[in-house]
């Protein structure tokens, strides 16, 4: 048992992890109609990054990498309360949140 | 030369005046327009005044001549090209200048009463101490191309003055005939300097009679070009065949202008340069015969188109060419003091008629057909006598100004063999012809019965008859400087013999005193038998000049339409350029040519941005995934091994380092 859990997990599957969670954000950020989605979908982009900072942090014993995941932690904090607040008053102004319908800058 | 006699001051302080007026005029009280437009033309006149006071009481005098003014700043100095603002004070210019200055003071102050009540009073002044400026530059110039620039300048002025009431179309019109036509001697003009640049390697007109003077055997070729060349010039500034068009129709502007500009100086701006190039000439036998036959040619062309003229400037307007004609016929006989003594008599009594027409188009309100007017010399009597005088010096009655230059052209002529007898007897045609014509006008104005019923003579101001009395008196007494103090008959001695200096002594005359009485008694002969019939046709029998006419329509109609020579330009040159520049020019180089350029580049740009807008769609989703394709690309770039996989090709990409 002991001789599982103390084995190390190789850091390719944190990192494939990290490119699968990253890739389905995009995924969802290209694909999805919701603005909303669309927001989730940025954050689980940053959160896939967050996973592959702190990866590398431990791998190469530098706590740079995990200093950046806070910082990274932070901005998303301060962008999610703006991109929501956005979000309402799109919300307020179109009475939809269909990314294809908020189109004003279309020519 | 006791200190200087500041001949910059005379060209500059007119332009002082144009700038003043021009720049501040419309604003300042009429006061202060009148003052400064009048002191700058009298400065200068008393600048002319002192330095011929200097030069005939105190300095060494007249033979020190000429006197140079030279602008320590050289102008343009290329190469062995070197031109300098100088000024030359010779006997020619000297004389000149007098007239110019004071004449052109005497209009000055002749237009404070004429143009009184016109808004653009300062507008008016400013131009016309602009021409003063750019005819005293021409006057003073020391070399052709200074020369060119005061030559140019009138030839601006002139425009600006001939349309000066531009809200007319026929005055507007009539000051861009005058421009362009003026071009075509420029044109001439311009080319002539080149040659005398490329034979000389100087424009300076006294290096130029130096290299001539060292050369006395150089004769014709490329000088007779030359002076062709300068002829062409001439002709267009003094309105002569075939570029007298001008002229009459540059009598759209007001009459003192017509008196100033189109009758005393500026048209005499090419007998001037005749005058001051003379040398050229004077090595070109042939040049100098085209010069009088023009001369001729011209002064009794025009002397028979103003037989039949009904409007009172145009008659003046072609007895101007005509005299213009007088004085190129004197050039060309190499009689220039004489064309010069002309020029000057001539300035006194042609300014003189035009001020007096136009004190008598003033009085009736603007009128200026003859037939509307007779009976005037009642109501008017100063402008009736001085009028009187200056029909009587034209007509070349003695002791009048206009006799003395006359006789002296005539007699020049006369001596210079058997063309000159023709062209002796051309001038004695187109004497009797202006002695005809100008007493028509002088019945047709002033006596008979009134002939409009309109018309109410107000009384004119006296800045207007104070010039008009000047004048005539010039115009009894201009012509005495010609005689002679010690002998008992007429002769050019005097006055030819102060421009002699400047303009070469004339060879020795086989002459004699009794000749050229002969020829003075003949040239008043004719003119009496032109007073007769005028006397005749216009006072005894009025009906008859309408039934002549009825008589010979075809020579009447011919006269009447001037030769149809403006018809004739029309046809031949007019027509054919603007069918070229309407047809070739204007569709096929501008519209076809450069237009379909414009709208291709314009095309391109278009149908380019019509394409790329297609990518900033506004869609949100699709500038993602735009994004996520770039990078998706970069990435691409960064994890393939592209230098190996181009290396199998033998393409080396330049890596870092390498």
């Amino acid at each position: 048992m002991s001789s599982f859990f103390s084995q190390e997990i190789p850091i390719s599957w944190y990192l494939l992890l990290s490119a699968v969670l990253f890739s389905l954000g995009v995924a969802g950020f290209l694909i999805k109609r919701n603005l909303i989605t669309v927001f989730m979908s940025i954050e689980l982009m940053l959160n896939a990054v967050n996973l592959s900072f702190v990866t590398f942090a431990h791998q190469w014993h530098a706590v740079k990498g995990q200093i950046f995941v806070l910082f990274v932690m932070v901005v998303a904090a301060a962008e999610a309360a703006v991109g929501l607040a956005i979000i309402i008053a799109v919300f307020r102004a179109r009475a939809t949140l269909a990314v294809d319908r908020i189109d004003l800058m279309k020519l | 030369m006791n200190g200087s006699l500041h001949l910059w001051l005379i060209p500059l302080l007119p332009f002082a005046g144009f700038l003043f007026n021009g720049i501040l005029g419309r604003r300042l009280p009429k006061w202060l327009v009148t003052t400064v437009a009048l002191l700058a033309p009298l400065a200068a006149f008393g600048v002319v005044l002192n330095a011929t006071w200097v030069l005939f009481t105190i300095g060494p005098t007249l033979g020190s001549l000429p006197y140079v003014e030279t602008c320590p700043l050289p102008w343009i100095s290329i190469g062995a090209l070197h031109v300098d603002f100088s000024f030359v004070l010779d006997q020619l210019s000297l004389v000149m200048l007098l007239v110019v200055t004071g004449v052109g003071f005497l209009i000055h102050v002749y237009s404070v009463g004429y143009m009184h009540d016109d808004e653009g009073y300062a507008r008016y002044f400013s131009f016309l101490n602009l021409f003063l400026f750019f005819m005293t530059l021409l006057v003073l110039a020391g070399n052709a191309l200074l020369m060119f620039v005061g030559w140019e300048g009138v030839g601006l002025a002139s425009y600006l003055l001939i349309g000066f009431y531009f809200q007319k179309k026929s005055a507007a019109d009539a000051g861009k005939k005058a421009f362009i036509v003026n071009r075509i001697g420029d044109f001439g003009f311009l080319i002539g300097m080149f040659l005398l640049l490329a034979n000389f390697g100087t424009l300076t007109f006294t290096e130029i009679a130096a290299k001539l003077a060292a050369n006395p055997g150089w004769q014709g070729g490329i000088l007779t070009v030359i002076a062709l060349c300068l002829l062409l010039g001439a002709a267009g500034k003094s309105a002569q065949l075939p570029l007298y068009i001008w002229l009459p129709d540059a009598m759209e502007g007001p009459t003192p202008v017509s008196a100033l500009i189109h009758a005393a100086t500026m048209v005499t701006a090419g007998v001037y340069m005749i005058a001051r190039t003379h040398v050229l000439f004077d090595h070109s036998p042939f040049a100098l015969g085209t010069v009088a036959v023009v001369g001729a040619a011209t002064a009794l062309f025009a002397a028979t188109i103003g037989l039949v003229q009904n409007d009172i400037k145009r008659v003046l307007a072609y007895s101007t060419i005509s005299q213009l004609g007088y004085m190129f016929l004197g050039c060309g006989v190499a009689a220039y003091s004489a064309a010069i003594f002309h020029l000057v008599t001539h300035a006194f009594f042609k300014a003189l008629l035009f001020l007096a027409a136009g004190s008598v188009i003033h009085a009736i309100g603007g009128e200026q057909d003859l037939r509307k007017m007779g009976g005037l010399w009642k109501k008017l009597p100063v402008t009736f006598a001085v009028t009187t005088v200056g029909v009587l010096a034209i007509a070349g009655f003695p002791p009048f100004a206009g006799f003395f230059s006359k006789d002296a052209i005539l007699y020049a002529a006369f001596m210079q063999g058997a063309g000159g007898k023709a062209l002796w007897f051309v001038g004695l045609v187109t004497a009797l012809l202006t002695s005809f014509y100008m007493f028509r006008l002088w019945y047709l104005a002033f006596l008979g019965k009134p002939r409009s019923k309109e018309a109410h003579p107000h009384s004119t101001p006296w800045s207007m008859l104070g010039p008009l009395l000047i004048l005539g008196l010039l115009s009894i007494c201009g012509g005495w400087i010609g005689i002679e103090r010690s002998a008992g008959w007429i002769n050019m001695e005097r006055f030819s013999g102060f421009l002699a200096p400047a303009l070469g002594a004339r060879a020795a005359e086989s002459g004699s005193a009794h000749l050229e009485l002969i020829l003075s008694i003949f040239a008043v002969a004719v003119a009496l038998v032109g007073w007769f019939v005028a006397d005749l046709l216009y006072r005894q029998r009025p009906a008859r000049p309408a039934q002549l006419a009825a008589a010979y329509p075809d020579s009447y109609k011919l006269l009447a339409n001037k030769y149809y020579v403006d018809e004739f330009y029309g046809a031949t040159v007019v027509k054919p350029l603007l069918v070229l520049s309407t047809y070739l020019l204007g569709w096929v180089v501008d519209k076809a040519l450069l237009g379909g350029a414009a709208w291709l580049l314009g095309g391109i740009a278009t149908f380019a941005g019509a394409l790329l807008q297609r990518w900033q769609s506004g869609n949100l989703r699709s500038y993602a995934a735009w994004l996520a394709a770039g990078a998706a690309a970069v990435l691409l770039f960064v994890v393939v091994p592209w230098s190996a996989f181009l290396a199998n090709f033998g393409i080396h990409l330049n890596m870092a380092g390498h």
